[in-house]
């Protein structure tokens, strides 16, 4: 059987993704399962003349960086016109990174202009609903490599991906990034970081850290295998949010002391009501240093 | 009328009536037998429903937490202005401590007065919380909405309640010249002043 015929395209971008991708530890068993028509930066079977030409196959279908309809050409050809005639043809579309996935980054440039592939923000663009049934997100600044394996691996094993309403997988982004923080007792009991990098303490009160509104596996599958920002002490800046990005990422926005976003689909009162209460103790152990309590 | 509701509601005429001779004749003062006797039931039965006077006395302070906190949620849903619902958790407050003065009386010379009847269960904020959190909900959306300067909350909430307490607690000392919904306008102004942008 001949495997799925991969064609990786980008548009605006900074190489990001494709870079996270390459620190994947199993990258070639994996790319080992598809024919790789092309890649930015790896060995590839077709060159990016006879992509541009439109005469190379394509099953899946990855885009990397922002859109914008007219204005960015390379070898002197609209990427957009390039991408689109490719999407048409592919059975599955991904769109890795904030970038492809909403607009992202480089959609601060013009945002009237550019914006996501099939998503402007939250908003769907006027090709959503052409391929709307064969698309899949995966936001993230950039996105973290076994996000794109799984995927990857899905589609090669012909199962079907769940997905939001924005496309995400269910399986990677029903979580927020708070899921899995070492610090979640702080958060717990309300005990702010006092400083970086320390082990103790919660970024969400003072260090701008958007994980408990942000969707996303970092504190499930570690990056590197290894870790997460916010276990290491730097906040979560919500990169796989539609509103990415945001300034003052390490201010919590708070009115009188009240954080002005709450954690995900947590109710205001709640919210508060729990903090009233938590707040009205102090728990020994939380305000120690870790490696010293039991000493 | 089932034997739930029919409990609910002596719980609630017991927490009422423990909370007017707690506030009348203070908490030391006053015994369960006292309570059991105003309310024509046995002291025994009484246990039933709270198994001492130090629980009795910490649910009391939630139940007229929680009535003031209602209160102030209506004020809360409306799309009134800042400026305007001071207004409104003032006139709340006040004609409280005049209708209902054994609720905030309670407050100001038992809860705050016995802090050792309340240190076991009732720490912190944790019995009080129906009411701060209102408080808190009000002071979010004043600042989101640009009405009220930014600022550390209990700057704002002491400056607020601390205020308004210590008018009923003048008013219970029979020291204020006037009644106390003649301050009303001139004491919501003045924290208006103060907390605006």
């Amino acid at each position: 059987m001949s495997k799925p015929k991969l064609l990786w395209l980008q548009s605006i971008t900074c190489n990001g993704n494709t870079h996270s991708f390459l620190n994947h530890p199993e990258l070639f068993s994996i790319l080992a399962h598809f024919e790789l028509i092309h890649h930015p930066v790896l060995e590839s079977d077709y060159s990016f003349q006879e992509v541009i030409e439109g005469s190379v196959p394509c099953d899946v279908l990855i885009l990397e960086g922002s859109f914008v309809q007219e204005g960015f050409l390379k070898a002197g050809v609209e990427v957009s016109s390039v991408i689109e005639h490719y999407a048409k043809r592919a059975k599955d579309i991904i769109t890795v990174g904030t970038c492809a996935t909403f607009g992202g980054i480089f959609k601060q440039k013009e945002p009237d202009k550019i914006s996501g592939f099939a998503f402007d923000i939250e908003e769907k663009t006027a090709r959503y609903k052409e391929y709307a049934s064969k698309l899949i997100s995966l936001p993230g600044c950039p996105i973290h490599p076994r996000w794109l394996s799984f995927v990857l691996l899905m589609i090669t094993n012909g199962k079907k991906v769940e997905i939001d309403e924005l496309h995400r997988p269910v399986e990677l982004y029903g979580y927020t990034v708070h899921m899995g923080c070492t610090r979640n007792e702080y958060f717990e009991w309300k005990v702010d970081v006092k400083n970086f990098g320390l082990k103790e303490g919660c970024l969400f009160y003072e260090q701008g850290c958007q994980a408990p509104y942000t969707r996303g596996s970092c504190n499930k599958i570690l990056w590197n295998d290894t870790s997460s920002k916010t276990r290491v002490g730097t906040p979560c800046f919500g990169c796989t949010e539609p509103s990415f990005p945001k300034t003052s990422l390490f201010t919590t926005k708070t009115n009188m002391g009240i954080p002005a976003k709450m954690p995900l689909g947590v109710p205001r009162r709640a919210y508060l009501t729990l903090t009233g209460v938590t707040k009205s103790f102090k728990i020994k152990r939380f305000s120690e240093r870790l490696l010293e309590y039991d000493k | 009328m089932k034997i739930s509701e029919k409990k609910a509601l002596k719980r609630e005429s017991i927490l009422q009536t423990a909370l007017q001779l707690f506030a009348t004749q203070g908490f030391h003062k006053t015994t369960i037998p006292d309570i059991a006797g105003k309310l024509k039931m046995s002291v025994g039965n009484l246990y039933n429903y709270f198994s001492s006077k130090d629980i009795l006395a910490q649910e009391i302070i939630k139940y007229t937490s929680e009535s003031l906190g209602e209160k102030i949620r209506e004020v809360n849903d409306t799309d009134a202005s800042a400026e305007e619902k001071i207004h409104q958790i003032v006139t709340i407050y006040f004609t409280m401590a005049k209708e209902k003065p054994e609720m905030i009386e309670y407050f100001l010379r038992v809860y705050l007065s016995n802090r050792e009847v309340f240190s076991d269960g009732c720490e912190g904020m944790i019995c009080v919380s129906g009411f701060i959190t209102e408080i808190m909900v009000f002071f979010d959306d004043g600042v989101s909405s640009g009405e009220l300067r930014n600022q550390d909350f209990f700057s704002a909430f002491g400056l607020f309640m601390g205020y308004l307490g210590g008018m009923v607690f003048l008013k219970g000392e029979e020291v204020l010249p006037q009644e106390i919904e003649f301050y009303i306008d001139d004491i919501s102004r003045n924290i208006y002043n103060a907390l605006k942008a």
